[in-house]
């Protein structure tokens, strides 16, 4: 039998049901791996306690045969959920130190199907980036090396989720996803990741960074994981007033693996300029692997695709920007004292914000002060009705639509730091799924000649993650991707 | 009111703006007690205190109170409204922004008739009424280097009540307060307690010449605390504008605050540096979209509001517009009139009497009618025993005083007290007899044409008597005798 | 639209955040390349679009008129750097402190 920490959410659920192992013995097993791998910076905080303790309650339930959806899987919990006297940064200095004295609906939903919490996972601060190098507590390596050996980024902002996913030191992770801080991570570093539709997870106790866009999800390392997992994170809040009052299907069940006569869209506005001949060719492959098993390709056109990255670029700063305000020294979290009240904010602030923050709070600023309203964040809003009605149109010619997740594979830690657009550019293709607020996934597919993980993306109708299910099983099974990283 | 200058005559133009605290249970956005009080911070839920990742969730009910208003100044319920943040720092605003509503409010175009000495009236316009979050409380003089921060107010549901410029002097102002306060009061949106500060106001004040028709630079006088002294402030900002004018100074547009002290407006420094609020519609709320039917049924369920009921009154009861007024001023007083006039012959004893008798009694002992020692119905009791004639009106005085101190009934006190009119003739005959005879020289006077002692006899009558006989009945037998 | 090293600090004092003189024109240049960026919008004609707030498509619920929250002073203020405490026991609650604002 190979490693507990090497089965998957599926294969740990039945054999603590069958009571091959128990739950402490699979949380032993990962707070051994999780401490072997610290190089990665995967962690901001290791809850080992909670993770026992959470363990011992779970072999109690099993041994009374109540064992949850998750029962005794552990995972880590990525630091921009909220968790109940357990520090909770979002990556951030000017949350050091803050321990929430509650629990986010989504940690508590997984916590109440059985779930364990190994650790705060690494993050961009306040989920903003897309190369988890922005985190005040240090930047996460991805598990992936290329050929020469050159340190890579994870993606992000779910950057220390994806790479603790990868490596095998939690069972699962959850993942947010504001313009593919989910998918792009997960493309990055060879997992799956689901980034459902605006809605259907709740955002209680979620730190916001743009209310309109955030998304929760699941980041596991195949695509019945994800489907058990969001089955457990999903479901009607009322103390989110955007949560949406639907049932919540049976994700894994509807992984038949049957698509035949599904049609799928191919934008053509995704075959973007400059993109690598690797990426067209994995999307290609895809097509073909579709092809196969019965699907019919459809020509799609999103025309304002190369809009989205502005648009985006304006709504979610614009957001943050208030969203931010009240991390303000008074409450909670960082104060750095001043002789006035407004010396005291703008110290706090100054030091409690790293760079990217405070860049995308003055853009968000300025888009929405007197004067420039019109102009850029009413226009965005505009664009964003026209984006969402270009996928409107495409549903009326497929049931879901098949482009690469990311233009690129993982680059090196300390590339494209100083051109902020080129590192924008990389949720080129995730980024209008937000804006749309569809369902999202991200399925491993390949490795690019460098050796590095690929990733395709899924996108549905709106709560149509069933479809999502059943395509990425499809595609999982065709692509047949079982290269580790390090090995 | 016009204000006479040294180079002419200046009209003042007012509009004030109303922060009214919706009567609930919880507050606006979350759950926490919406109550006046609390230990600091103790009424602060996670919501009100911005922690992160926590979400506003609208209260229903303060949805309909905002409804009810709009209907009762005669606005346009919106059947859609928007919820946008309003971001600016301060230390009691723990969000970073205000959830209000700025380009499209739940209310908009209403109107309210305001009652001016003369028995005549004036349409104000109300521009529109929106809901808001209340800030927390911050307190200056706890410490000599922190202000303190109590939250317990944080996240109250306001409804922001904004009128037209349309008022022209401190009277009309009050008179605008005043109406508003009632119809609130009436519909049970606000208690209208300014001094707990339920209800507040800011007055927008600028000053231009007779007969001009642009308005000049107002400033806002924020936050005073009664209607007396929104009056007092607007009469000083005024003729304060005025003198400036005059004096070749222009009006920069501030925001000024009322001295209560020292009786003046003056510039309020903290709020000088430009704002720039940045409304955006807040993404954590979706559209208010009203059910049009839900609007109709709270229509149908609408009280009868001040200016209905007064015109009722005056009609039904052939009560003075005057008397009226005073009566349906506040609700309860105007229950407790029906309560006391309804199915009597003459409703106007009835007002008399809640008017002078029973206000100027419950004035005397500082409490208002839901609190009087007299019920409605004790004294609906008290007319009674006028009208079938047991006791007389004089007498009636007597037995009200004891009902006020006792809160006891017409009808025991009476019995107790032995205060039973005498209206047996026998009685009456013995006793003007026995006055007649015990003062001949004045009955001798009478007769040879001093009629004017006519009152005296009856007075010594009604003496005699002890103040028991029917007046009526006195007057007629009297008048027989005398006239022998 | 270019934005000024003076703009920068206009909408830095807007956000509250400080920034030293001699960073503005570094931050202005910055941000500039983004504005440039974000200019493209412009291109589009939306006069006949509806601006989107948001994707959910229905109707904002409401809560019932209850007190289901709050009462809990000591974990509001748990977290709070400096703050004051009524008395010991810590269901009197308390206050958070600021700097003193004089008004
Ligand atoms: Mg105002
Ligand atoms: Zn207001």
């Amino acid at each position: 039998m190979s490693a507990l920490n090497d089965l998957t959410i599926a294969q740990l659920r039945d054999g603590l049901k069958a009571r091959k192992f128990s739950a402490r013995e699979v949380a032993d097993a990962y707070l051994a791996a999780m401490a072997k791998q610290r190089g990665l910076n995967a962690f901001i905080l290791e809850t080992p306690d909670v993770a026992l303790a959470q363990a011992a309650a779970s072999d109690a339930k099993l041994a009374r045969g109540e064992a949850g959806s998750l029962e005794g899987v552990p995972l880590g919990i990525k630091d921009l959920f909220c968790t109940k006297d357990v520090q909770t940064t979002a990556g951030s200095h000017i949350l050091e130190g803050f321990k929430p004295p509650y629990e986010s609906t989504v940690s508590q939903n997984l916590f109440d199907a059985g779930a364990a919490m190994l650790g705060k996972l690494n993050l961009d601060e306040f989920a903003m980036g897309s190369a988890n190098i922005t985190s005040y507590f240090g930047p996460v390596k991805n598990p992936w090396k290329r050929k020469d050996g050159k340190d890579h980024v994870p993606g992000g902002s779910s950057g220390g989720s994806a790479a603790s996913v990868a490596a095998h030191i939690v069972a699962g992770a959850t993942g947010t996803d504001t313009g593919g801080s989910i998918r792009q991570p997960a493309s990055f570093t060879g997992i799956v990741g689901i980034k459902p539709t605006y809605g259907r997870c709740s955002r209680w106790g979620i730190v916001a960074f743009a209310s309109s866009l955030d998304q929760a999800g699941p980041m596991t390392r195949d695509v019945r994981d994800a489907a058990i997992m969001l089955g457990a994170m999903a479901g009607h809040d009322p103390k989110d007033s955007t949560s949406v009052p639907l049932p919540v299907p049976n994700y894994e069940a509807a992984m038949t693996g049957d698509i035949r006569g599904l049609r799928f869209g191919i934008p053509k506005e995704y075959r973007v300029d400059g993109m690598p001949a690797e990426i067209e060719k994995l999307w290609q492959q895809g097509i073909d692997w579709m092809k196969a098993a019965g699907a019919e390709p459809v020509e799609i056109s999103l025309p304002h695709t190369k809009y989205a990255l502005p648009t985006y670029y304006i709504i979610a700063p614009a957001e943050a920007s208030s969203n931010l305000a009240r991390y303000d020294g008074v409450r909670y979290g960082l104060r750095v004292p001043g002789n006035t009240l407004d010396e005291m904010y703008e110290n706090t602030r100054a030091a409690g914000f790293g760079a990217e923050v405070r860049r995308r709070i003055l853009i968000g600023t300025y888009v929405l002060s007197a004067g420039y309203y019109d102009a850029y964040y009413l226009k965005a809003q505009k664009v964003r009705t026209l984006i969402f009605q270009d996928f409107q149109e495409a549903w009326k010619k497929c049931d879901v639509i098949l482009t690469p997740t990311a233009p690129s594979a993982a680059f090196g830690i300390g590339d494209k730091a100083d051109d902020p657009i080129a590192m924008y550019l990389n949720d080129v293709f995730t980024v209008p799924v937000n804006l749309a607020g569809l369902p999202g996934m991200s399925v491993p597919a390949g490795l690019s000649g460098e050796g590095l993980p690929l990733g395709l993306q899924l996108i549905g109708k709106p709560f149509d993650e069933p479809t999502l299910f059943r395509v990425g099983g499809v595609l999982e099974t065709a692509a047949n991707f079982k290269a580790r990283p390090g090995a | 009111m016009i204000i006479e200058g040294k180079t002419g005559s200046w009209e003042i133009v007012v509009g004030l703006e109303v922060h009214a605290q919706v009567v609930s249970q919880s507050k606006l956005f979350s759950g926490a007690s919406a109550t006046y009080g609390g230990e600091p911070n103790a009424q602060v839920s996670l919501v009100d205190a911005a922690f992160p990742g926590m979400l506003p969730v609208i209260n229903g009910y303060v949805v309909e109170q905002a409804i009810k208003t709009g209907l009762g100044i005669e606005a346009t319920v919106n059947e859609v409204s928007v919820f946008d943040r309003k971001n600016y720092f301060y230390a009691d605003l723990p969000q970073g922004y205000q959830i209000s509503q700025y380009t499209r409010p739940i209310v908009s175009g209403g109107r309210l008739v305001i009652d001016l000495p003369g028995d005549t009236t004036k349409t104000i316009g109300v521009t529109r009424l929106h809901l808001e979050q209340d800030a927390g409380k911050s307190m200056h003089d706890q410490s000599p280097t922190k202000s303190y921060i109590d939250l317990n107010r944080s996240g109250v549901a306001l409804m922001e009540i904004v009128s037209e410029p349309d008022i022209r002097s401190p009277e009309e102002a009050g008179a605008y307060l005043k109406k508003l306060r009632a119809i609130l009061r009436y519909l049970g949106t606000c208690d209208g307690n300014m001094e707990e500060g339920s209800m507040r106001c800011d007055a927008n004040v600028s000053v231009r010449k007779v007969g001009a028709t642009e308005f000049g630079t107002r400033n806002e006088i924020k936050n005073v605390n009664s209607i007396r002294h929104v009056m007092q402030a607007i009469e000083y900002e005024a003729n304060r504008q005025v003198e400036a004018l005059e004096a070749g100074e222009t009006i920069r547009q501030e925001t000024r605050l009322w001295d209560v002290a020292r009786g003046v407006t003056r510039s309020m420094r903290s709020k000088e540096h430009a704002h720039d609020y940045r409304y955006f519609p807040d993404p954590d709320l979706l559209p208010l979209i009203l059910d049009p039917e839900a609007i109709a049924r709270i229509k149908t369920s609408m009280p009868e509001l001040p200016d209905a009921k007064k015109a009722r009154f005056v009609d039904a009861y052939k009560l003075s517009p005057y008397d009226a007024g005073v009566l349906v001023a506040e609700q309860e007083q105007a229950d407790f009139f029906e309560t006391v006039a309804k199915g009597r012959k003459d409703p106007k004893l009835a007002a008399n009497w809640v008017i002078v008798e029973l206000f100027g009694a419950l004035n005397k002992k500082g409490v208002d009618v839901t609190n009087s020692p007299v019920s409605a119905k004790n004294l609906a009791g008290l007319l009674d025993l006028i009208e079938n004639e047991t006791i007389s009106g004089r007498i009636a005085k007597d037995v009200f005083q004891f009902m006020v101190e006792t809160g006891k009934d017409a009808a025991s006190i009476v019995a107790e007290k032995g205060l039973v009119q005498v209206t047996d003739t026998g009685a009456i005959d013995a006793a003007i007899a026995k006055v007649m005879a015990e003062n001949a020289a004045k009955v001798d006077e009478y007769r040879a044409g001093k009629t004017t002692l006519f009152g005296w006899f009856v007075g010594q009558v009604m003496k005699g008597t002890g103040g028991k006989a029917n007046p009526a009945k006195v007057n007629e037998i009297l008048k027989a005798k005398l006239s022998g | 639209m270019s934005l000024d090293p003076a703009t920068v600090a206009r909408i830095a004092t807007l956000a509250r955040i400080k920034i030293a003189p001699d960073e503005q024109v570094r931050i202005a240049g910055e941000l500039n390349t983004i504005l440039d960026w974000v200019e493209q919008l412009k291109m589009l004609d939306t006069s006949a679009v509806e601006p989107m707030t948001s994707t959910v498509e229905m109707v904002m619920p409401q809560r019932t008129d209850q007190v289901t929250d709050g009462g809990y002073p000591n974990r509001i203020l748990a977290n709070a750097t400096e703050p004051v405490r009524v008395s010991a026991t810590e269901e009197m609650g308390g206050f958070f402190t600021v700097p003193k604002v004089v008004e």
